[in-house]
């Protein structure tokens, strides 16, 4: 079981779903009664998930952070175009990986309440999963793009029935906008088969002949296009400014835990598809490309930040907040140019890290949202200023709920203060190794950088201070503090917050031989180039 | 691990049981379990107590040394440890005595608040990261423990968080400490790659190696950044702003938190990183100091919330200590956070127990609408409470500088090494001993103002007045300890003489040492010359401003109203009683602008970016469908692909006349069409 462990972490979801149509369908035979189907069904998801959980963490601890790419399954799939179905993890792919399986089955979990539909919600929600894990664990492109591409369909649908009031107009958008980075992927992916000797998707074998390629199209260099068509594929999913837009919308209007994920584990195969395909085919590039990616991380900060600070919805302030966040890992991943070795170390570690932790923390940040949302229905910092009841418009939307919800603002106040990079949590390491990493190259950006640590503690201390502080607003006197279904979704993140802020030391010992080799492989590709 | 380790690491850590005690067990108990908080809080007493004990022991070398990898990418790794040195240790009593004191205090002051345990568990995790500072040994660690009393003085100044005012005040302190906490990171990474540590003894080391000469004004510019770190948390011009709105907090919370120990922070660490501090940041951190301590006392003048002039005493204070530090009076600077702490502790617990015993007046009464912290309605409690006017009065006078008392050898101090300073640079640095004596004359009149307005005359209430009796032992013994520890015999044992400072103090910590290009020997020279002429004019000033403050509040020669009056013709009393407008300028010019813009980008963002741009992608994409559309079924369906449908149909039309049924029509038919094929065929 353990030669094939990678492949099971990809299709036990895809089981689960599989044993729930067959299940609905008999169920349809016999007729058995809905309620018992729909929690059939939850039972379902939440085992196949479970399960991959523990596979992963068995996987975690079977892991050696020194042995490269490891649990390496590789036979041809299509041998004609020398297409395998090649999979492995390294160091770069551990930590999402582990992320995947634990915010699939917390999403699962804080999707107990769901009544609409639950057979075809769990059955989406698992097929996603696969192609989450497919993606963090393909190491030929072709089979990278079709998980990429299979993870797209469930999402629009997800968000498409069951998300908020405009959830149509989400979907479309997140679908169109991702679609329209998957050409520019398509694209590159074939540019690189092409001009690639050998013909090959195997991203291993393309780490030696990528950079080799040496042709221009309308006199541009392939390798440039190519980078460039990858990019903009990727800056779509981080999502960079300016090809946010669809964030903001898809998160609102997505239900709860899709909007985990996709915040948790969407966001960071933008950036998981540059560490993994960008930087080792053409290293050369990265220096090329490295201050613009510092530019573009400085403004996702700033930009993020600004916005999240004028919203009115508590949903939508979360959001923005991981295009700030995202900023974060991209700043950390242009200082791996850096001369300085420790610079490079550290922006590029801080990079994954900040990865990993937004992950964890972002996930707090809406599952909390969500726990408001169900019993309030609504979830406005401030009322709208054109809000169709002027009595309420441009009025706190809550106030007070510390006095009555002590376990929940205590939760609420942990994401917070883990959301605006307070130390001892996981954040806070992070954001500073990317800050370190930066500042090794980019002194002036990265200083501008630094106001990121003001302006993320601007909204998140307004919003509490509105929606938790002040006196008690008697609208909400009768909400109920957190059931333990819901402090089950948060302690493990809560937990994991905390582990990483104390004690960083598990995720990044397991983390930095992969990093610190992929510097070592660009700098050496600098040093050749005069640059190092 | 030796004992010194664990004793280091029980410090550090019995706060922290506390905290999760009270948070997690405590409420389930109820008030007893503040116990757990007091013996926790002992137990660091007693072994900050033993660190204390050590450091007359060892000569020369830290008490304790110890650092470990927190964490490491290989070449990138950051440590924790613990260096604890005189300095620290010394720090390490004063946080760890305040703060048990303010423990006991509390028990009485808080008792019956609904959060009781929650609110123990927030002092001890104050503790917990005060003493992290104390103890750090590098500037990241110590940037860890800075945010994180950041968050607990957050916590607690919005204890009462129903009141806005509160969470207005947890939230602006928080902010504005970040404004500061951005300048100390930044300085933090350039000393990293400039040193490639962050250790604080190492940068000193590598200073004094001459690493850094070559690179001057980046030191400079680290030094300034890093202090801008302090700037925010020991409430400098210009983030002072938080700290008078802290006062929201509980009275134990704003002795402990906000007047001892936490806003000692900042001038802890300068005093930590003095030995790396340009003559440059110096200078700039003595102009910051002389500035804050000038401008808070004015404002302290005109309040009539009896917290809110002790708030702004204590940034005058504050100011002070900078300013000492600034103009290399290290040991004076240290000397005064120590005796500030103490006397201001006590004042600001004795003003704890007025208001607490006000309210409970006023409570008895009913009276839920005179505010129990304004001054202008109390008068005459001496008689009421003789303990507390009595330990006040001891705090006022160590405040105030009087001789007998701490605050006058620290004050002092100070004063000489602002006149050394000016002797050695002339020119505008007289500024410095002229903010430093000028506040020094304000703050003598402004606590005497207070206490006579507070404990002298006659009642301003006197059914209130009526009501009013002293607090219980917890509250009172806490004052009394403290009133001790604000006379100066305790600082000069074994010496007895009250007006000279050579003791134990000046023993354990050196004039300080610097390396980055400021001469330690001729500054405390200088100090040294300087001594008499301003123990002379310190006096001089401190007798004014008490003579002043009794002729105005207590013999009432002169009519305060029209005092004020008169200053207000030029403006000075609204200047000072508005706090100079910094509050509302701020307002103005950076709050309001920038939440305007965030507004704007948002609109941009949303409105403009996504729903016009990229959603008319979308739009001409729709109209390009439509009119392909269009033309595809209008055009080219309807009438190339139809039109030959309806060619066919009118031709077949036409043609269907010929079918006439009549059998010689086809038979000609017939023979013509024959009869061309045959013409055709010929032709070929």
């Amino acid at each position: 079981m353990s030669s094939h462990i990678l492949s099971w972490l990809v299709f036990i979801p895809i089981i689960g779903a599989l044993v729930s149509i067959v299940y609905q369908q008999a169920a349809k035979v016999k007729g058995l009664d809905a309620e018992v189907v729909a929690g059939t069904h939850k039972w379902i998801a939440a085992v196949a998930t479970g399960i991959q959980l523990l596979f992963a963490v068995w996987l975690y601890t079977m892991y050696d952070p020194a042995g490269g790419i490891q649990f390496q399954e590789k036979f041809s799939w299509i041998p004609q175009f020398n297409i395998d179905y090649f999979l492995g993890a390294d160091g770069l792919s551990m930590p999402m990986i582990l992320l995947t399986a634990l915010l699939s089955f917390i999403g699962v979990v804080s999707s107990w309440k769901i009544k609409k539909s639950p057979f075809g919600y769990f059955a989406m929600f698992l097929l996603l999963d696969t192609g989450m894990m497919g993606v963090f664990v393909s190491l030929d492109f072709f089979l990278f793009y079709i998980f990429w591409e299979v993870m797209l369909l469930p999402m629009y649908f997800l968000i498409g029935i069951w998300g908020g009031p405009q959830r149509q107009y989400a979907a479309i958008k997140f679908f169109l906008y991702t679609l329209f980075g998957s050409v520019f992927m398509l694209l590159a992916m074939l540019g690189l088969y092409f001009y690639a000797d050998p013909h090959t998707f195997n991203l291993i074998a393309l780490i030696q002949s990528a950079s080799s390629i040496d042709a221009t199209i309308w006199g541009i260099n392939v390798q440039v296009l190519i980078w460039v068509a990858l990019f903009i594929g990727f800056a779509i999913k981080v999502p960079i400014v300016p090809f946010h837009t669809w964030l903001p919308l898809a998160h609102v209007e997505a239900p709860t835990a899709i909007s985990v994920i996709l915040a948790g584990v969407l966001l960071k195969m933008g950036t998981y598809g540059l560490l993994r395909i960008n930087y080792p085919l053409f290293p050369e590039l990265v220096y090329w490309f490295a201050t613009f990616l510092a530019v573009l991380g400085v403004i996702n900060i700033i930009w993020g930040a600004l916005n999240a600070i004028a919203q009115v919805d508590l949903k939508k302030m979360v959001a923005y907040s991981s295009v700030s966040h995202m900023g974060y890992v991209l700043l950390g991943m242009a200082a791996l140019i850096s001369e300085s070795p420790a610079g490079a170390q550290a922006g590029i570690n801080g990079a994954l890290m900040q990865m990993f932790n937004h992950g964890t923390i972002t996930a707090m940040l809406f599952l909390l949202v969500g726990v408001l949302y169900d019993q309030a229905h609504h979830r406005y910092i401030f009322y709208p200023k054109d809000y169709h009841d002027p009595k309420l418009a441009g009025q706190p939307g809550f106030g007070g709920l510390g006095a009555k919800l002590p376990i929940y603002s205590a939760f609420v106040a942990f994401a917070f203060f883990a959301g605006l990079g307070l130390p001892a949590l996981s954040g806070f390491i992070s954001e500073v190794m990317c800050f370190i990493g930066g500042f090794s190259v980019f002194r002036t950006l990265t200083i501008i950088g630094t106001l990121g640590i003001l302006l993320n503690a601007i909204y998140f201390l307004r919003a509490y201070r509105y929606v938790f502080m002040g006196p008690l607003n008697e609208k909400y006197a009768g909400l109920k503090d957190m059931t333990g279904r819901e402090m089950f979704t948060l302690i493990p993140l809560g937990i994991l917050v905390l582990l990483f802020g104390v004690y960083p030391a598990p995720l990044l010992d397991m983390i930095a031989p992969t990093m610190n080799a992929l510097v070592d492989l660009i700098h050496s590709a600098g040093s050749i180039m005069g640059i190092q | 691990m030796n004992p010194p380790i664990i004793f280091a690491l029980s410090i550090l850590f019995l706060p922290l049981v506390s905290f999760i005690f009270q948070i997690f067990i405590g409420w389930r108990i109820g008030r007893s379990a503040h116990w757990v908080s007091l013996i926790c809080l002992g137990g660091v007493l007693a072994l900050s107590l033993s660190f204390f004990a050590n450091a007359f022991l060892i000569e020369g070398y830290p008490i304790l040394e110890e650092s470990v990898t927190w964490f490491s990418t290989g070449e990138f790794t950051i440590a924790m440890g613990f260096n604890i040195d005189r300095v620290a240790a010394i720090m390490l009593v004063v946080v760890s005595l305040i703060s048990f004191l303010v423990h006991v205090y509390s028990t009485e002051y808080l008792k019956g608040d609904p959060r009781y345990n929650r609110y123990f568990g927030y002092l001890g995790l104050f503790t917990f990261s005060m003493n992290g500072i104390v103890l750090a040994d590098n500037l990241v660690m110590m940037y860890v423990f800075w945010e994180l009393v950041g968050l607990s003085s957050y916590l607690l100044i919005g204890f009462w968080f129903e009141k806005p005012s509160a969470a207005d005040a947890g939230k602006k302190a928080f902010l504005t400490n970040r404004v500061g906490d951005i300048g100390m990171f930044i300085g933090i990474m350039i000393l990293f790659f400039l040193f490639g540590t962050v250790n604080i003894e190492d940068i000193a080391y590598e200073v004094s190696l001459g690493m850094a000469d070559g690179y001057m004004s980046l030191l400079t510019a680290a030094g300034i950044l890093v202090f801008m770190g302090a700037v925010g948390k020991s409430a400098q011009f210009p983030l002072h702003i938080w700290l008078p709105d802290a006062m929201e907090g509980p009275t134990p919370v704003s002795a402990l938190i906000h007047a001892a120990t936490m806003v000692a922070a900042g001038v802890y660490m300068v005093v930590r990183i003095f030995a790396f501090l340009t003559p440059t940041a110096l200078q700039f951190i003595a102009v910051v100091g002389a500035v804050t301590a000038l401008m808070a006392a004015i404002i302290a003048i005109t309040q009539n919330d009896i917290k809110r002039v002790l708030a702004y005493s204590t940034v005058s204070q504050l100011g002070y200590m900078i300013m000492a530090l600034g103009v290399g009076a290290y040991q004076a600077g240290f000397f005064h956070l120590t005796t500030h702490a103490m006397f201001k502790a006590c004042l600001f617990l004795a003003s704890g127990s007025v208001i607490h015993a006000m309210h409970h007046a006023l409570h008895h009464k009913g009276d839920h609408d005179t505010d129990p912290q304004d001054m202008r309605n109390m008068g005459g409690l001496k008689s009421k409470l003789p303990v507390t006017y009595w330990t006040m009065l001891i705090a006022t006078l160590a405040l105030s500088g009087v001789p007998l008392f701490s605050g006058f050898l620290s004050k002092d101090a100070i004063l000489a090494g602002t006149l050394a300073y000016y002797h050695a640079h002339h020119g505008w640095t007289i500024f410095l001993p002229i903010a430093g004596f000028g506040a020094a004359v304000i703050t003598a009149f402004y606590m005497f103002r207070l206490i006579f307005m507070t404990f002298h005359g006659e009642p301003a209430k006197p059914d209130v007045h009526a009501h009013v009796h002293e607090n219980p032992l917890p509250m009172t013994a806490p004052l009394v300890v403290l009133a001790f520890l604000s006379i100066a015999i305790v600082f000069t044992l074994p010496g007895l003489n009250p007006i000279v400072n050579h003791g134990w103090f000046t023993h354990l910590v050196t004039t300080g040492e610097n390396y980055a290009g400021l001469v330690m020997e001729e500054t405390v020279e200088g100090i040294h010359h300087a001594h008499n002429a301003a123990m002379t004019i310190s006096l001089i000033v401190a007798t004014l401003g008490i003579l002043f403050a009794t002729f105005v509040y207590y013999l009432k020669k002169v009519d305060a109203g029209k005092l004020a009056k008169m200053m207000n013709r030029v403006g000075l009393y609204n200047l000072s009683f508005n706090k100079f407008y910094i509050d509302e300028i701020y307002e103005a010019v950076l709050y309001k602008p920038f939440f305007w813009w965030c507004n704007v980008f948002s609109k941009i963002d949303w409105d403009y970016y996504d729903q016009k741009f990229i959603d008319g992608w979308g739009w001409v994409t729709m109209k390009i469908s439509e009119a392909s559309g269009y033309s595809d079924y209008n055009w080219l369906d309807q009438k190339v692909v139809d039109g030959f449908g309806k060619l066919t149909q009118y031709f077949s039309k036409e043609l269907k006349q010929t079918q006439s049924g009549v059998i010689q029509n086809y038979v000609m038919g017939g023979v013509f069409g024959l009869l061309i094929i045959l013409i055709i065929f010929q032709s070929i």
